[in-house]
């Protein structure tokens, strides 16, 4: 464990705030699973609601400035790399204000300058790019490192094996970041994976260290992301990270989640990363009235989100035929 | 300089030139370091710039073309090449789905200014999994620029102009003309995307022909030329930005239409030249238009197979023929 890590992992103030974004991230998708029992989210959705601790601990053991690539399930890592709550709920709702000029949608968050690099749809595909990303910054001697995070399904995919092993050779500083919430869509990922662990066990087999965490605790997660960090930025190489979790809701916004058995479910309920930093907080003597104000903050803000996206004008139809290039525009031929 | 160049040398000669002049230009791929490339296409480029710069990669085509992906959305400009044109199937997510929409579906976000380089096309006896002309696969998704030159000098000036460029572009490199020669290119050449060159004049019908067919065209051409059939000949040189423009603008002199086309027919470039032509230009014409393409089956291995199956100049001297007689 890194000096810097336990320091911040132990300081109440800071996870007063690691806690807080926690409590925003939540609270927007919320938000956004009523907006789209409103009616005012098209599409689908894929909440995090569960797993809010791997983005918000990850993101606190990064530099500001590290690359990090997600999946279609990416809220949280969006609001967690600087995405307002305001811009991603304008992003659902089609309005001429989202994050992506309401062309990228729930599935496709991105926040480029905060060098948050999209979310990907395609199951695994953004782990070469992940990949891509550590070899220019080495190039550039940034120090920088990128992580990708992804799920437990992504791990049969070619584009991970690839990945781990490109990364490996080359002894990129990349993170590769499972959060393994144990389902891919409707299926259990122990069904259809030989190993117990889909992301941690592969790990030997490209020669670098794969970690399991308890993905609900930002505090672990936060010490883990910081080790291996530090040990990419040394010029050690990439090394894998299996965070366990749980989503609260079903796969998307179509499924209830009926597949998973009821005693799993309140068991997971139970480990909730919210509570969890609760705990932690009043461990540290952080008064509860302290807790509460950050709740209420994390409210206030989220509503005012909601209100502010509503209000945004509509997305601009002729927005449809700009930004296929980098003039801008959309033109195919002469 | 050399008098002559071969296509093959072109290709080293463009990729130098860029990194010579921008250290961001880094290249990646299979076998492409100190061995120089499968087709001898990178020869030299990693005793000049470093394994840094030219990296050897594992048989890993997604992971070549995503981390390419990466690396140019973060500074750098990436040459990522796949050593046969088929086997962009293998990475066909990152051409289809992740290159080409990022900047779109991120509200202009982000810009992804890389190249990939493969050798396409057939007339080399390589068997259908390492001869097809697939250069239509990449004209049918919006967001890639396509360039596929047909001479030494166009591939240095295109290079240059694709490693430039701020979108991504897929540059076909054709194998049967690897070993072709041709003027060298003067210091600084630049082909600008999207400029069709109209390589022969000629008052009576339009040849329009990309890479491997350009020759093909032109010779076909010279022989009608014996028959008083005085044939206009365009090489394209990319798909996008399609130069309809030129193409147009030939038809008005000569309103006679034939593409020549190495891909098969069925869904190739030249369906959509002509419905453009259709659109825009059905006054020019004095004939219906003709596509010369390949046959609609894999590409056989046996020489007098395949040329079965791609068009020859005989194919085209017939075609044009009976249209001047139309
Ligand atoms: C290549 C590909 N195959 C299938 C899908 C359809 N799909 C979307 S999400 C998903 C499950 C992915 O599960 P996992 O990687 O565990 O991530 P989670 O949704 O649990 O976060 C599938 C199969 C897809 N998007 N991409």
């Amino acid at each position: 464990m890194t000096g810097a890590a336990s320091t911040n992992a132990t300081n109440a103030g800071q996870l007063l705030a690691l806690y807080e974004q926690m409590a925003v991230i939540r609270r927007t998708e919320k938000a956004a699973h009523d907006l789209f029992l409103a009616g005012l989210v098209k599409g689908t959705t894929h909440l995090a609601s569960g797993h809010e601790a791997i983005a918000v601990g990850a993101s606190a053991a990064l530099r500001d400035d590290d690359y990090v690539f997600a999946t279609y399930r990416g809220h949280h890592h969006a609001l967690a790399r600087g995405a307002t709550p305001e811009e991603c709920l304008a992003e659902l709702m089609s309005r001429a204000t989202g994050l992506c000029k309401a062309k990228g949608g729930s599935m496709h968050l991105t926040k480029a300058s905060h060098n948050m690099l999209g979310s990907y749809a395609i199951v695994g595909a953004h782990l070469p790019m992940a990949v891509g990303a550590a070899w220019s910054a080495r190039l550039r001697g940034t120090g920088q490192i990128a992580v990708a995070f992804f799920g437990d399904g992504a791990t049969n995919i070619g584009a991970f094996h690839e990945a781990l092993n490109l990364a490996a050779v080359w002894k990129l500083p990349v993170l590769f970041v499972c959060e393994n919430n144990l389902y891919m869509e409707y299926t259990p990922i122990g069904d259809v994976t030989a190993v117990a662990n889909p992301a941690a066990d592969r790990a030997p087999a490209y020669g670098i260290p794969g970690e399991i965490v308890d993905g609900n605790d930002v505090v672990l997660v936060q010490e883990a992301v910081a080790r291996l960090a530090d040990r990419a930025r040394a010029g050690d190489g990439p090394s894998l990270l299996e965070a366990q979790t749980y989503r609260h809701f079903g796969h998307s916004r179509t499924d209830p989640a009926t597949y998973r058995p009821a005693e799993e479910v309140e068991r997971w309920l139970k480990h909730d990363p919210l509570d969890l930093a609760r705990g932690r907080l009043a461990e540290l003597g952080v008064p509860e009235e302290a807790v509460t104000e950050a709740d209420a903050r994390a409210t206030d803000l989220v509503q005012q989100a909601v209100e502010a996206a509503k209000q945004a004008p509509a997305a601009d139809p002729r927005e449809a035929l700009t930004d296929v290039w980098a003039d801008g525009g959309a033109a195919w031929r002469t | 300089m050399a008098d002559v160049i071969t296509y093959r040398e072109a290709v080293a000669e463009g990729i130098a030139r860029e990194m010579r002049r921008d250290p961001s230009v880094v290249c990646l791929g299979e076998d492409i370091g100190a061995a120089g490339g499968v087709f001898k296409t990178t020869v030299g480029l990693h005793k000049e710039f470093g394994s840094e710069r030219v990296w050897d990669t594992p048989i890993s085509e997604q992971a070549i073309v995503g981390a390419a992906m990466g690396a140019a959305m973060t500074g750098m400009r990436p040459v990522a090449e796949i050593m046969f044109s088929d086997f962009l199937a293998c990475c066909w997510d990152y051409l289809a789905n992740e290159i080409p929409k990022v900047r779109y579906m991120t509200g202009g976000q982000v810009t992804v200014p890389l190249v990939v380089r493969t050798a396409n096309g057939g007339g080399l006896g390589f068997g259908a999994q390492h001869s097809q002309a697939t250069e239509n696969w990449a004209f049918t998704v919006p967001g890639l620029k396509i360039a596929a030159p047909a001479t030494p000098a166009d591939v240095i000036g295109m290079m240059a102009a694709a490693i430039r460029s701020d979108d991504p572009v897929v540059f076909f490199e054709h194998k049967g003309l690897f070993a072709t020669k041709g003027p060298p290119a003067p210091p600084d050449h630049i082909v600008e995307l999207g400029q069709a060159a109209v390589v022969r004049e000629g008052a009576d019908v339009t040849l329009v022909a990309l890479a491997s067919m350009v020759p093909v065209a032109l010779t076909a051409a010279e022989r009608l030329a014996e028959e008083d059939i005085d044939a206009e000949v365009i090489d394209l040189r990319c798909l996008v930005p399609l130069d309809t423009r030129t193409v147009l603008g030939s038809l008005a002199k000569t309103s006679r239409l034939v593409t020549v086309e190495e891909n098969p027919y069925q869904g190739g470039w030249g369906g959509t030249l002509v419905s453009v032509v259709a659109d825009e230009g059905f006054g020019l014409l004095d004939a219906p238009v003709r596509r010369v393409a390949a046959e609609c089956v894999p590409l056989p291995f046996a020489d007098a197979l395949e040329e079965q199956v791609i068009p020859t100049a005989d194919k085209v001297v017939t075609t044009v023929r009976q249209l001047t007689a139309y």
